[in-house]
């Protein structure tokens, strides 16, 4: 794989953002996502502020705006989704431009969009700052369930693996001109799904007991801890207290 | 399917989110006690097996195509607590690192295509194993009746959610129709993929198949002497008693039924909105039990319309678990009688 060493959601870097401990930056993301979702919809000067913070946070990070441009396609389902829900909305009609709309539609598209966008701008900045491994040694500091920290550690490391078996199994299927058109040719697919999910088992069972080998006893060792210290804390606090200021202005307001 | 932030309202999101921790919490304890110390790796490496066949992308019909949800699969190969951590940690790591989720939706998200899926389609799967004949061949059936099933559920909790904090003006019932329309379409997919999957794999491995434990031929040992058979050992997993999971089951529908219908609005529902629109009811005929003590989901003789509206909503609810209960235990005695002339 010649793509590096580095995922390809992680954009390496040593700025601010970069060096703040995961430990305070998750914490700081879920606590913005909240206080957006929270924000009344017609404070428009509020999701505005939402989305210069955001900028000012990317600005700070160095991660050019077309990099999260690209990542922001996961959301292009909801979008279609929004974007019909004028059309198909209930109560009270407007015209625009000829096409007959529904206002609480509008008001709904318009949520939807803008805390949507938001929520996904936010994760997209936190994976583009943060190394993937830093981020589940940031969890377990914040004490959630250790079994739970190590399943999507171990998930992490393996996915790669598991999704290169997949890939090459297409390649095979593929090269011997298989293409999947309709419902006949499901068997083939499931065999190959039942196949990978045999791979995968059995390379988790060769996995537990090399790692019993080397001295396993049902929690990982920690080798590199990162500790937060009071200013990284107040750093972090930046951008959900910014926005909760925001908000609370916005909540007087209307 | 994944929720973005700012379908749900705080309130909803908030308390998918405890139901969410709480059910992971559940899972984390049983899950130990399927997979002991090998649960991080085990469950990791199924996680990640999740996350791959989430993108196979199957064709459905007429040039649209639909990927796998999972979670009954995942209950049928693993076990359902197992299950459950999977799907959590690949809806975890994809609204984490993929963007792809809410961050406040993560609740909804886990509560929806973790829980729901898996606790319903092994559920459904257990159910059928249990009443058809012992055989292999049972198993992809039962897989495949487990995750028809278990798709539409977790629409079916959708459309509920949406009707108690969603933030889109549609009417509820169009929403239960497009989601149920939609995922009954999706559950067939899943369902004919999941039975296929497990099929293959019980051909190959059957030792693997978590839901086909039980079902070992017992082994025979031919010897001069005659055959001497070995049982298998029995499943390590003991039969726990479901009755915590009956009582916290039916204190949560009394509650559910008697608290939120005391505060639910005495609108009309979608349905009888769109008769009323429509002036479908202009014919519609008093109900055969109109006159009945609960007609219209009020209690005659109780002044209070919302202690009233409550009062009925338990008293359903009562009924409900009556007439359930009695299906279930005369379909669990024909099961057992032939079981019984057998012995």
């Amino acid at each position: 794989m010649g793509a590096g060493h580095h995922h390809q959601l992680y954009r390496p870097g040593d700025t601010v953002v970069h060096r703040l401990p995961p430990q305070c930056k998750l914490p700081a993301v879920a606590a913005f996502a909240v206080v957006v979702v929270a924000t009344p919809r017609d404070a428009f000067w509020a999701f505005g502020v939402y989305a210069l913070l955001l900028a000012g946070v990317a600005a700070a990070a160095r991660v050019p705006a077309r990099f999260v441009l690209r990542r922001m396609v996961v959301e292009v389902p909801f979008v279609v989704f929004a974007l019909a829900l004028p059309v198909i909305g209930l109560g009270a009609r407007v015209e625009v431009l000829g096409v007959s709309l529904s206002v609480e539609g509008l008001w709904a598209a318009w949520n939807i969009l803008a805390k949507a966008t938001l929520g996904v701008v936010a994760s997209i900045l936190l994976a583009a700052t943060t190394e993937p491994r830093m981020m589940l040694l940031g969890a377990r500091r914040l004490r959630l369930p250790q079994t739970l920290v190590q399943i999507a550690m171990f998930m992490l490391r393996y996915m790669d693996v598991i999704l290169d078996e997949m890939r090459r199994m297409r390649v095979a299927r593929e090269s011997r001109g298989f293409a999947a058109r309709d419902v006949r040719q499901l068997p083939v697919l499931a065999k190959s799904a039942g196949a990978l999910f045999i791979r995968s088992y059995e390379r988790g069972e060769r996995v537990h007991l090399a790692m019993l080998s080397r001295g396993y006893n049902g929690s990982m060792p920690i080798i590199d801890d990162v500790g937060a210290s009071a200013a990284s804390w107040a750093v972090a606090a930046v951008l959900p207290v910014a926005a909760l200021a925001t908000a609370a202005l916005s909540w007087s307001l209307s | 399917m994944h929720v973005p932030d700012g379908f749900f309202n705080a309130a909803v999101s908030i308390a998918a989110g405890a139901f969410a921790a709480a059910g992971l919490g559940v899972c984390l304890r049983r899950a130990r006690r399927e997979l002991d110390d090998r649960t991080a790796p085990m469950a990791g490496l199924v996680a990640a097996f999740i996350f791959a066949v989430q993108m196979l992308n199957f064709p459905v019909a007429a040039g649209t195509s639909g990927h796998l949800l999972g979670g009954t699969l995942a209950a049928v190969l693993v076990g359902p607590y197992t299950a459950v951590l999977c799907v959590a940690v690949v809806l975890l790591v994809q609204g984490f690192f993929f963007a792809d989720g809410g961050l406040t939706a993560l609740g909804v998200n886990i509560t929806l295509m973790a829980i729901v899926t898996a606790a319903v389609g092994w559920f459904v799967f257990r159910l059928v194993v249990r009443l058809a004949p012992r055989a292999r061949a049972a198993i992809p059936v039962a897989a495949f009746l487990g995750a028809v099933v278990s798709v539409p559920a977790a629409a079916l909790v959708f459309t509920v959610l949406f009707w108690i904090g969603g933030t889109a003006p549609i009417d509820i019932s169009s929403v239960a129709l497009a989601m149920g329309g939609v995922h009954v379409l999706i559950g067939l997919g899943e369902g004919l993929i999941t039975a296929l999957t497990v099929s293959s794999v019980l051909a190959v491995r059957p030792d693997l198949v978590y839901g086909a434990r039980g079902l070992t031929a017992p082994l025979v040992l031919r010897t001069a002497g005659g055959d001497t058979f070995v049982a298998p050992e029995p499943p390590p997993a003991p039969a726990r008693s479901i009755r915590p999971l009956l009582v916290g089951g039916a204190v949560v529908a009394v509650l559910l039924a008697g608290v939120v219908s005391f505060y639910a609005s005495s609108s009309p529902d979608g349905l009888e909105k769109v008769a009323g629109d429509k002036g479908l009811n202009a014919q519609e005929r008093g109900h055969a039990l109109g006159g009945s003590p609960l007609a219209d989901y009020g209690v005659k003789g109780v002044g209070d319309e919302r202690l009233a509206v409550g009062v009925a909503g338990v008293a359903g609810v009562g009924i409900t678990v009556l007439a359930g209960g009695a299906v279930f235990y005369t379909v669990r005695r024909r099961a057992r009688q032939p079981a019984k002339a057998g012995a």
